[in-house]
């Protein structure tokens, strides 16, 4: 959305087709906030030690002119959502109100905790949505609202020229031409039993890219963000524990100032949530079985709850039937974000490697959010980037495709045959007549991934789960329809959703079997300790032939020294 | 074993719509409606058609009306919905519908658009935030938080009989959400916009809107606000 707003600004014309409405989309669930150093909580922020924050974050394998890109542009990219309408919190003096989130610190991690992410009350992310979606209004950018992308349309030079789309209302299928694709498509949550995520977030973008050749990177990487609300996985922020609240097991002990003694509750993410899934698996879990841990926020008090964490009040109360003025939440580490996707540059441009193994441009196809690897996510996402991620890049994405617009695009059009090659997967699922229902197959690849390929990862049951895939491939691939009517059928689009489950959910496998080594999100038990001899570097995966291949990290920035790799302590 | 009774309707194969009765298997537990309706799509008919998305309660996909109460399906549990042992499942009212609990919502949507969603203050921004005090932000709490699920203005007599005209508790909302932003700037422009005897002035204070909203909202006290707005505004 923030990609369409600039490129309806730019006046060129812009169409979005997104298969919900378009204040329904994930981003509104975020909660906690936007990190950006604006230099409000604290005037001496700055950038730098943002950017310094990031790289140590990913376990230094985000890209370090991305990440710089990211926290020097962020500042202008939050003041124009500011100037769009967004209702930030506020400070006493009238800026944007900043919360302490985890990894966050100021001085190259010398200063102590900073307070860096740009919060409206707990509904940041549908703040940021709804202002979005309220300027492209505003802007009369095109919508085909409740229309869903299926394939992607290559000519025959191998450049995207467009999707191939259906209107979920009517049936209608149309190819939809275009001299710029950019995929703001979101995660894929919903590869795993538990998820944060939305129903809706299936993979579409990596589906549509690795049936089209393009490669995938670092999908070894999914954060598991510590407090999923246990049994019904909805997420609670981590602004909790940057507003004061902390995790405790059965002996009410704070079990992380064990794990990290200077940053405790705050430390990263996949820190935290190998320091939970710990307690519980040596016995200090909650609960009658024992298996999960409880988030303390009743210190706090009723007004700060009420005032800065009204959603997560809400929610507790709703979900788990806790009021968190009086008592704990029972929370889990639960799957929550794709680190990886498809690898663009800053511009948002989607890259491919040429048999040389140097980077090649994808001519046509953009991507941005969480479905992009640009990378600043490195191993491990900091709480507060993704938001501005998305936006940052969304925008940069939409100024990258104005300028080349104005420059001039000129991509072959796709023949008939083309279109008919994008098409060929849609018209399979509608002739075909038998086959196996989504729903079991779906719960069968979810259970899958949940059991061979969570927060602790071994190589032999790794194994064991590529091979349960590679069974349900072909099951997959020939899903039969429950239903054939052309109005509004949503069995049709959960089949074409779970093939684009399917397709992200085996990157993923064959990636953390491959990468033997643990760093950021990814934790094997067989090879405890980070490899930088040999991985200090990006994944690759081709879906032809399931191949892994390595790719660099940038480690020059262009305005700051490199920041070099060293062992990560909170 | 609940009984389910869902609203049907397939453009393509029905006449006219009809109630049709699903017995699920809850296995006692105090699921939500949405849990429900998945289980009736997994495993007794997959083409019961609904929408969702966040299963949370912040997207606003589900606004669905349940024994007759408009509610959000993913965090509307059986304890407060079920009466008698029985589930009715039906669209939210007075909108056209597509299929089963899939409405048409086009002129819901309309009005959302005619109240100029969005801030407008042509004075050159500065360098860094507009400033706003707590005082003035506290201003827009229980305006922003809005979801655009339309529980409200299809529970609203009102809006049933001028969907066109009347903008309704949600477009109001956010109308009043805009007025009452220290940093928008267009606040005669949006009056004059709202002044005649529909767009506002339909309201009857019936407070339907108030009683069903899931985020706890009150229209009704915001298009109170309007009003005196528009009356001050003509004296």
């Amino acid at each position: 959305m923030r990609a369409a707003l600039q490129l309806a600004q730019s006046g060129y014309k812009t169409a979005v087709i997104s298969k919900v409405f378009p204040t329904r989309s994930h981003t509104v669930s975020a909660q906690g906030g936007i990190t950006c150093a604006i230099a409000s909580a604290d005037p001496q922020d700055d950038w730098r030690w943002h950017m310094y924050d990031t790289v140590k974050g990913s376990d230094y394998i985000g890209d370090q002119d991305a990440i710089e890109y990211m926290c020097s542009v962020g500042p202008e990219a939050i003041f124009e959502l500011e100037h769009m309408g967004l209702p930030f919190s506020r400070t006493e003096e009238g800026r944007i109100y900043q919360r302490p989130f985890g990894g966050q610190s100021k001085n190259f991690g010398e200063g102590g905790q900073a307070a860096r992410t740009c919060a409206a009350a707990d509904r940041t992310g549908h703040a940021l949505l709804h202002t979005l979606y309220q300027n492209n209004i505003k802007n009369e950018t095109v919508f085909f609202n409740e229309w869903f992308a299926v394939d992607l349309v290559k000519n025959q030079d191998g450049a995207v020229v467009g999707v191939i789309a259906i209107c979920i209302e009517t049936g209608e299928t149309v190819y939809v031409k275009s001299k710029a694709t950019v995929f703001a498509t979101g995660g894929a949550g919903r590869i795993y039993a538990s998820t944060t995520n939305a129903h809706i977030n299936t993979g579409d973008g990596m589906g549509m890219a690795l049936r089209a050749g393009v490669p995938a990177q670092d999908m070894e990487m999914w954060q598991f963000h510590p407090t999923g609300i246990y049994g019904a996985g909805t997420l609670v922020t981590e602004g909790c524990r940057g507003e004061g609240g902390y995790l405790v097991n059965k002996d009410g002990e704070r079990f992380m100032e064990r794990y990290a003694p200077n940053a405790k509750d705050l430390a990263g993410r996949d820190v935290v949530a190998r320091s939970m899934v710990l307690e519980i698996l040596e016995g200090r879990g909650c609960g009658p079985n024992g298996d999960h841990v409880k988030l303390k926020l009743d210190h706090l008090g009723e007004e700060v709850l009420e005032s800065r964490l009204p959603g997560i009040c809400e929610l507790s109360r709703t979900f788990a039937h806790v009021d968190p003025v009086k008592e704990p939440i029972p929370v889990v580490p639960t799957c929550h974000y794709m680190m990886g996707g498809i690898p663009t540059n800053v511009h948002g441009q989607a890259l491919t490697v040429d048999a040389q193994g140097n980077d090649a441009l994808i001519p046509g196809l953009y991507a941005c959010g969480e479905v992009a690897c640009v990378s600043v996510h490195g191993a491990n996402r900091l709480g507060g980037n993704s938001l501005l991620d998305l936006v940052v890049f969304g925008r940069a994405s939409g100024l990258f495709i104005e300028k080349s617009l104005r420059e001039g695009i000129e991509l072959r059009d796709a023949s008939q045959t083309d279109i008919e090659v994008a098409g060929a997967r849609l018209e399979a699922l509608n002739a075909r007549e038998q086959g196996e229902q989504v729903s079991p197959l779906r719960h069968e690849l979810q259970e899958i991934m949940q059991n061979h390929f969570g927060v602790f990862r071994t190589g032999e049951f790794m194994r064991e789960g590529i091979s349960k895939l590679a069974d349900l491939r072909e099951r997959v691939e020939n899903v039969a329809l429950a239903d054939r009517s052309n109005a509004f059928n949503t069995s049709r689009i959960e089949c074409l959703e779970l093939q684009n489950l399917f397709e992200t959910a085996e990157a993923t496998a064959v990636v953390a079997e491959a990468r033997d080594e643990s760093r950021g999100a990814h934790a094997r038990e067989d090879f405890t300790e980070r490899d930088d001899e040999n991985w200090l570097c990006h994944s690759l995966y081709h879906s032809e032939g399931k191949q892994v291949s390595k790719r660099s990290v940038n480690f020059t920035p262009q305005t700051v020294e490199t920041f070099q790799p060293m062992a990560r302590s909170y | 074993m609940l009984q389910v009774s869902l609203y049907r309707y397939n453009p393509e194969t029905d006449q006219a719509p009809y109630m049709q009765d699903f017995s699920v298997d809850t296995g006692d537990r105090d699921l939500m409606v949405l849990d429900v309706l998945e289980l009736i799509k997994a495993d007794l008919d997959g083409s019961v058609t609904y929408r969702r998305s966040c299963r949370e309660g912040v997207c606003g996909s589900d606004g669905l009306n349940m024994n007759g109460k408009n509610g959000l399906a993913c965090i509307t549990p059986l304890s407060e919905s079920v009466k008698g042992g029985k589930l009715v499942i039906r669209p939210l009212p007075g909108l056209p519908v597509i299929r089963d609990l899939v409405v048409d919502m086009s002129l819901f949507y309309a009005q959302y658009e005619k109240v100029q969603p969005y801030l407008q203050n042509p004075t050159p921004a500065p360098a860094i935030e507009r400033l706003q005090s707590p005082e003035e932000r506290a201003q827009l709490d229980g305006l922003y938080e809005c979801i655009l699920c339309a529980c409200c203005s299809t529970s609203c007599p009102s809006f049933w009989w001028n969907p066109d005209r009347f903008v309704g508790p949600a477009g109001l909302l956010q109308a009043y959400r805009f007025l009452a932003d220290s940093r928008d700037t267009a606040t005669e422009d949006r009056l004059a916009k709202l002044d005649d005897p529909f767009s506002v002035f339909r309201c009857h204070g019936i407070q339907n809107c108030v009683n069903v909203c899931p985020k706890g909202l009150n229209p009704t006290k915001a298009i109170g606000h309007i009003r005196t707005m528009l009356l001050n505004r003509a004296t």
